[in-house]
């Protein structure tokens, strides 16, 4: 979704943003909310009740016709051949050295129509790789422009999102979407989120965006729903281990390193990047991300070096207070004999060492209810 | 909110002068634009500083920010609750969330430094 004024794009919601108070920052070439009340008041909203994020500035590519999944599964890493209609999965577009173009989630739509959600950032790289290797058979259309994107996250937000709707959404499962109306406005609602906490990702068209998000503030506002910005996004996804592009995975790191083996399938067939990904497999990776608690004082932040006895072994990608937690954590890549849990090294803080050591990811996994 | 007396670096220090003693903070606006803090990097008791040397850190959630003493001197006292509780600089900036006082070297510095109504003038000039 854009509207373009000069080089930085704002979505349909930038005024609303600015009415309630929001502080404004670049983002990913968009001018984009990072906080409202507070990210740590925002963090808590969504861990304890829930909060409302506009997203619209992430992207949408439509792959259809008879050759969508083959294109599909040429494309990315995961195997697209085991979603149902309905289904969403975390995915990859991946080099040819299985590097990163971009991660994405693939929602079927049907057998010959498929969609990519993509990182604002990427969306004309990933518009352009997307045409580059695909047949002329299928039909790749940018939606990005077309579609607005909402997503409301937290213990509570499926009571607050079923007053606006008649879909039953108590039998949406996790990674599951539907069509139908939320408060009139024909959506898309998505079981998905970039939290760590349950919620659905709204996908409507942008004259609507306004409406949707005025109404939900006001049908959640005794549920203690709250608007949240891009601040305490990053802090609730570090907290869930949910990787950022640019920082924790970009095209100089392969999926394998990146310790997202699980949407690797090499068996599935060829797709761009699988001989590389199966060399390395057969090889061993020679490092890899890893999450990492602080023990001294400090905060780790991107592009911190990570040393062991005053040798640097590696780089921070992310790093921050996790405030459900009260630890500071960060992810890093280290050179793989000093991955293991427990591992000891130090983030060397404005050149001092401060010990951290490496725990088991996620960092906060949410209480689940059957 | 910038409090009349106090004098104020254009890094959004302030010092508060009594006698010799030199207490000193952030400004209320410079809280306000970093956010919630949730980390404070202090000096040594008896470390000497020079008008605008970094003496310190503070972080927010997203952003690591230098503190500059407004004024040369030897440190005599460090607020060292900000390493439990460094949010009291967000509800306090000007009382509880003070961070260092220094003894001051030479008065003559505060020339360096801004009134209230000039640091005032400065926030308005900055906002444009």
């Amino acid at each position: 979704m854009s509207a373009a004024t000069g080089s930085v794009k704002r979505t349909p919601l930038f005024e609303t943003h600015r009415q309630l108070g929001a502080r404004m920052i670049p983002f990913g070439g968009w001018e984009m909310p990072v906080q409202y009340a507070g990210i740590l008041e925002e963090h808590r909203a969504v861990r304890e009740r829930a909060g409302l994020f506009d997203i619209s500035h992430m992207g949408e590519i439509e792959i259809g016709g008879v050759g969508a999944l083959e294109a599909v599964q040429r494309l990315t890493s995961n195997d697209a051949s085991r979603l149902s209609v309905g289904e969403v999965q975390y995915s990859v577009l991946t080099t040819p050295e299985g590097t990163f173009v971009d991660d994405i989630t693939v929602y079927k739509f049907a057998d010959d129509r498929y969609w990519l959600t993509v990182n604002a950032a990427n969306i004309e790289k990933d518009v352009a790789w997307v045409r580059d290797h695909v047949g002329s058979v299928v039909e790749v259309r940018n939606l990005s422009d077309d579609i607005a994107l909402l997503a409301i996250q937290g213990p509570r937000a499926r009571e607050i999102l079923q007053k606006l709707t008649s879909v039953e959404l108590s039998k949406l499962q996790y990674y599951f979407f539907i069509e139908g109306d939320v408060a009139g406005i024909r959506s898309c609602i998505s079981r998905t989120g970039y939290t760590g906490e349950d919620g659905f990702e709204i996908y409507i068209p942008p004259q609507y965006a306004n409406a949707l998000w005025n109404t939900l503030l006001e049908a959640g506002a005794p549920a203690g729903l709250q608007p949240c910005g891009l601040g305490a996004r990053d802090t609730l996804r570090l907290e869930a281990k949910m990787a950022l592009y640019g920082q924790d995975i970009d095209d100089r790191h392969t999926v394998l390193e990146a310790d997202l083996g699980w949407i690797v399938k090499l068996e599935k067939g060829a797709f761009i990047g699988r001989e590389a990904l199966a060399r390395q497999k057969a090889e061993g990776i020679k490092r890899k991300l890893v999450g990492f608690e602080m023990l001294g004082r400090g905060i780790a932040r991107p592009h911190y070096a990570i040393a062991k006895e005053g040798n640097r072994i590696g780089e921070v990608t992310s790093g921050g207070p996790a405030p459900s937690l009260e630890k500071n954590i960060g992810l890093g890549y280290v050179a793989v004999q000093y991955a293991a849990i427990g591992t000891e090294f130090d983030i060397v803080i404005r050149d001092q060492p401060v010990t951290a050591r490496v725990v088991r990811t996620p960092f906060y996994k949410r209480q689940r209810y059957s | 909110m910038v409090p009349e007396g106090l004098y104020y670096t254009k890094a959004h220090e302030w010092v508060k002068v009594e006698g010799d003693r030199g207490q000193i903070g952030i400004t209320d606006f410079a809280q306000s634009q970093l956010g919630d803090i949730v980390f404070a990097e202090l000096p040594q008791v008896g470390r000497s500083l020079r008008q605008m040397e970094p003496f310190g850190v503070v972080e927010s959630v997203k952003a690591v920010s230098d503190l500059y003493c407004p004024l040369t001197g030897d440190v005599l006292e460090v607020n060292s609750s900000l390493e439990s509780h460094p949010e009291q600089i967000n509800a306090d900036p000007y009382g509880g969330g003070w961070i260092i006082a220094v003894k001051i070297a030479d008065p003559n510095e505060l020339k360096n430094l801004m009134t209230a109504d000039e640091y005032r003038a400065f926030l308005a000039a900055e906002d444009h």
